[in-house]
């Protein structure tokens, strides 16, 4: 039964949550609906003040929201408080408590459910073992470092086995080594445990290496969801394409549309194929976005064309930017490989050839 | 120029520094040697000696006076503290609400009257009751103390609770805590160095108190305060300067705990 | 069911009850030994004074009005009353006087404190603290041996044949100011160190780099970016002094009264509550009136800080 193809963990519906009164009201999130399933990373992914912590602290019980129910396997949680709901939380801050031994902190949560002193000694040795602390079980938490705190601060927040495990921004106070490190050590233990995972952060690598699926937030309102794949390749909208990753983004109009596929004409009078979002309301103009490593620059005539005006060398790659011929300016991003390297001066007329499927019309 | 020009040092500053911890320290270092005199004189060095101490020991009113400051100082200073931590629990990590800056200045009033008002409204207030009531005993002092120490017990309760990072209650409530299970194993642990540090200011603000002391109580209350100040007027021996360096030691262990307490961390 | 709103609401309404139940043990004893009685003090002083003391419970306004004139027994006339009138200048003159003394030396003290290195600031510190908490009375008392005529100071002197009779200094205005200066020192510097440890050296060294003098550095730099902790401390300092009666008393001696001790003699031989009374709350307005100026200047200084 666990296994259930989507079988729901986490309905959120129609949930506002507003801050202030009267003229001072701030709605942090606006009328968001999304469905999060049960053994999945889910990563609510967003700049700051999107509103991708304030949804995180619904589904804990530390704010109620002013609209809208919250359902986990099916049953409105909203108006419980935190500390009867089966979800548990990694505090950004870890939230360790200073005044307590690891082990004490990580069998808190039992102690507090009234689990006998057995089960609770036998889940701790476990929870330890889990996140390789075993030797470090007697230590208070202020003298252990900072990518072991963020571990006892997971074990203490795994040790009742919750429904759903919350993270807010958890590896964003590590550096950038023993960030990569818990980014493999985090997938790992939601494997093994087999818990509901919702992440939050507003590092897109850090969304698109470890989800399952990516909330794209912005203004309390979830722009698109799917997978690291989908957000990346056919991004609905162009906040998506714009905050994941680097886009060319180019105005065209709409020629014909055949169910997902469609023929545009770009301004330079180019006439291209290209995918269309879910949702798509054709009016004539759309605007197209091109991803700079779907594109290729070459010596002679591509499917459109321009100067190029700068060269930049990054290492595995290089960016050539090119100011298309209506004016437009278009990047294309070109790995560098040894030997069969085609070189660009600055001034050069070249041709940018489209590769298959490599244009994505947005819905807005 | 021989010496280094200092960014920080002001021509006289150190000076003028050192100066006033000598002379802030100097009287005080008189008092305690002549306690230890032979003589009864307080200005001629006879020779060592424990007599004074000996003689406050067994002077009976100095006793009695000792016990009473003890017992009313103990006493304001725990119902103090209580009120002082129970009243900054329901001021400090919330958004302002209606009453609050009340609270605030309600809760420091005793600080900014001149304790000689608050002496002689005590008076008058407490006349009336005694009259009315019958009752004479230590209990108006120990009201008076506990209203003056809340201020002072409060004020580090205070300070520590804003220190405090709400989301480990947080933290605990989500680890399924109810809000008695989470003040009780979270909130109040880390609450405690604040706690002791309000008692113990209480507690010597309390053993301190001449003024209000003088004119709360009632016939034969003295305290150890206004029973040296009685002495001092009439002309003095060094049995006041015995009282007095037993007074002053035991300030100052109260003051070095409260000192190293407060600026513990953790 | 309630939603999640309405529950919000509940508990939001719910927990500023808790917290108004929680601030009622200390709210109720200050108002019973502290506030409350105050307003009883202006009720007094309104009030016939009792043959033996205490009031009889007539209207009149005979304690305020010899606050400042007296009758004269025989003719009924009104002069002020000039026994009153040099307490109050006294004690303004000394409150003041010890305000500005304390300033004058807890200033460098502070600044001194304030430039030790971290480790030893500590001890500095718990240097000036111990004398905050220790018993008053002790410390004034303390003071007293000292300056008596038998006292240390007067002893070195004859002793290095400097004088050859003891110079009076106690039971005079200038023992109750020295008094005061030394007992409520550490308030001055207290306030002042707070302010100083914040205080950010680049700027002096800005300063130096533009040609000031280190007396220039002092006042237009030093001074001005202390100024919440001058203020601060100077009021410290001023509400106790107003209001002194420890020191005055063992100091002063009988005839060098303050405003405390002619309060306290109404309640004592004068058996004039209701003039006591009505002194009371001229020193409390005084006070309030130092408080206000602090208030505006600690609120001005918000302003210009941003």
């Amino acid at each position: 039964m666990p296994d259930t193809p989507g079988k729901n963990a986490i309905e959120v519906r129609g949930v506002r949550k507003v801050f202030g009164t009267g003229e001072a009201q701030v709605a942090a999130l606006d009328t968001v609906s999304v469905s999060i399933r049960e053994n999945e990373f889910f990563t609510l992914l967003g700049p700051s003040g999107c509103g991708k912590t304030t949804l995180l602290r619904l589904i804990a019980g530390f704010d109620f929201p002013s609209e809208g129910e919250i359902l986990l396997y099916g049953s409105d949680i909203a108006p419980l408080p935190p500390f009867k709901r089966p979800v548990n939380t990694v505090f950004q801050s870890y939230a360790l408590f200073p005044h307590m031994t690891v082990a004490e902190n990580i069998g808190f949560g039992l102690e507090m459910l009234g689990k006998p002193r057995a089960e609770i000694d036998a889940r701790v040795a476990e929870m330890l073992k889990l996140v390789r602390m075993e030797k470090l079980a007697k230590r208070r938490t202020s003298q252990i470092s900072g990518g072991q705190q963020q571990r006892v601060a997971l074990a203490r927040a795994l040790a009742p086995q919750p429904k759903v495990l919350l993270l807010d921004e958890p590896l964003s106070a590590l550096d950038y080594k023993l960030r990569k490190e818990m980014q493999i050590e985090l997938k790992r233990l939601q494997h093994e445990t087999g818990i509901t995972f919702i992440f939050v952060t507003h590092d897109q690598e850090e969304a698109l290496t470890m989800s399952d699926r990516i909330a794209v937030m912005s203004s309390g309102k979830i722009l698109q969801v799917g997978s690291a794949r989908e957000i990346y390749d056919r991004p609905a909208v162009r906040f998506v394409a714009d905050f994941i990753g680097e886009t060319n983004f180019l105005d065209a109009s709409i020629d014909s549309i055949d169910g997902g596929k469609a023929k545009v004409t770009l301004k330079s009078g180019a006439t291209i194929s290209a995918t269309v979002a879910d949702g798509f309301k054709p009016d004539g103009d759309a605007t197209v976005v091109i991803r700079p490593e779907h594109a290729k620059a070459v010596k002679g005539k591509g499917d459109i064309s321009g100067l190029v005006e700068n060269v930049v060398y990054f290492g595995t790659d290089t960016h050539v930017h090119v100011r298309l011929d209506d004016g437009e300016a278009f990047t294309v991003r070109q790995q560098n490989t040894r030997g069969a390297m085609v070189e660009f001066e600055r001034g050069e007329r070249v041709g940018i050839v489209l590769g298959d499927d490599a244009a994505q019309i947005l819905k807005d | 120029m021989a010496k280094r020009f200092s960014i920080r040092q002001q021509t006289g500053f150190t000076t003028i520094a050192c100066a006033c911890f000598f002379l802030l320290y100097l009287p005080i270092a008189v008092l305690v040697i002549f306690a230890f005199n032979e003589s009864s004189s307080v200005s001629d060095w006879g020779g060592f000696s424990l007599r004074w101490f000996v003689a406050a020991w067994s002077n009976q009113q100095v006793v009695d006076a000792s016990w009473r400051s003890l017992k009313i100082a103990s006493s304001a200073a725990i119902i103090a503290t209580i009120a002082a931590t129970m009243a900054a629990l329901a001021t400090t990590r919330t958004r302002t609400y209606r009453g609050l800056t009340f609270k605030y200045a309600f809760i420091n009033q005793p600080l900014m009257v001149p304790e000689i008002v608050t002496g002689v409204a005590l008076l008058i207030f407490f006349a009336q009751i005694k009259i009315a009531s019958g009752y004479n005993g230590l209990g108006y002092l120990i009201a008076a103390h506990t209203a003056f120490c809340i201020p002072f017990a409060y004020l580090p309760i205070r300070a520590r609770l804003e220190n405090m990072d709400l989301t480990l209650e947080r933290a605990a409530a989500d680890l399924y805590a109810t809000p008695w299970k989470a003040f009780r194993r979270v909130t109040l642990p880390l609450l405690w160095p604040g706690i002791i540090a309000g008692l113990m200011l209480a507690f010597v603000i309390s053993l301190d108190d001449v003024v209000i002391t003088e004119f709360v109580k009632s016939g034969g209350q003295d305290t150890l305060p206004t029973y040296m100040l009685g002495q001092i007027r009439r002309g003095i021996t060094p049995e006041v300067n015995a009282i007095s360096t037993v007074f002053l030691l035991l300030s100052v262990v109260i003051v070095t705990l409260f000192f190293f307490l407060s600026r513990k961390r953790d | 069911m309630a939603t999640a709103a309405e529950i919000e609401k509940q508990a939001e309404a719910r927990e500023i009850r808790t917290r108004w139940y929680l601030s009622a043990p200390a709210l109720i004893i200050i108002l019973l030994a502290a506030s409350g009685p105050l307003l009883i003090v202006l009720l007094y002083s309104f009030l016939t004074p009792g043959p033996y003391g205490d009031v009889q419970w007539k209207f009149s306004t005979e304690g305020w009005v010899s606050v400042f004139l007296e009758r004269d027994i025989f003719d009924d006339t009104l002069s002020f009353a000039s026994a009153h009138l040099t307490i109050f200048w006294r004690s303004l003159k000394l409150a003041l006087m010890a305000t500005v003394a304390t300033l004058v030396f807890g200033f460098p003290t502070a600044y001194f404190i304030a430039t030790r290195s971290e480790r030893t600031r500590d001890i500095w510190l718990f240097l000036i603290t111990i004398p905050f908490w220790t018993n008053l009375l002790i410390r004034t008392f303390a003071v007293l041996q000292v300056i008596r005529n038998e006292g240390l100071i007067n002893t070195a002197l004859i002793n290095l044949g400097i004088i050859d009779q003891p110079i009076q200094m106690l039971y005079t205005d200038f023992a109750i100011m020295v008094g005061m200066v030394y007992v409520y020192l550490p308030l001055m510097v207290l306030p002042l160190y707070a302010s100083m440890e914040k205080l950010d050296f680049r700027l002096v060294e800005a300063g130096y780099d533009l040609y000031a003098t280190r007396w220039q550095v002092l006042k237009r730099i030093i001074f001005p970016l202390v100024r919440p902790g001058v203020v601060a401390g100077s009021i410290l300092v001023f509400i106790p002094a107003i209001g002194a009666y420890v020191t005055p008393s063992v100091l002063g001696g009988g005839k060098n009264m303050m405003f405390a001790n002619l309060i306290e003699l109404q309640f004592g031989q004068g058996r004039n509550w209701p003039l006591g009374a009505a002194l009371s709350i001229t020193v409390m307005a005084i006070v309030m009136m130092a408080l206000l100026v602090y208030v505006r200047n600690t609120a001005g200084s918000e302003v210009r800080h941003g």
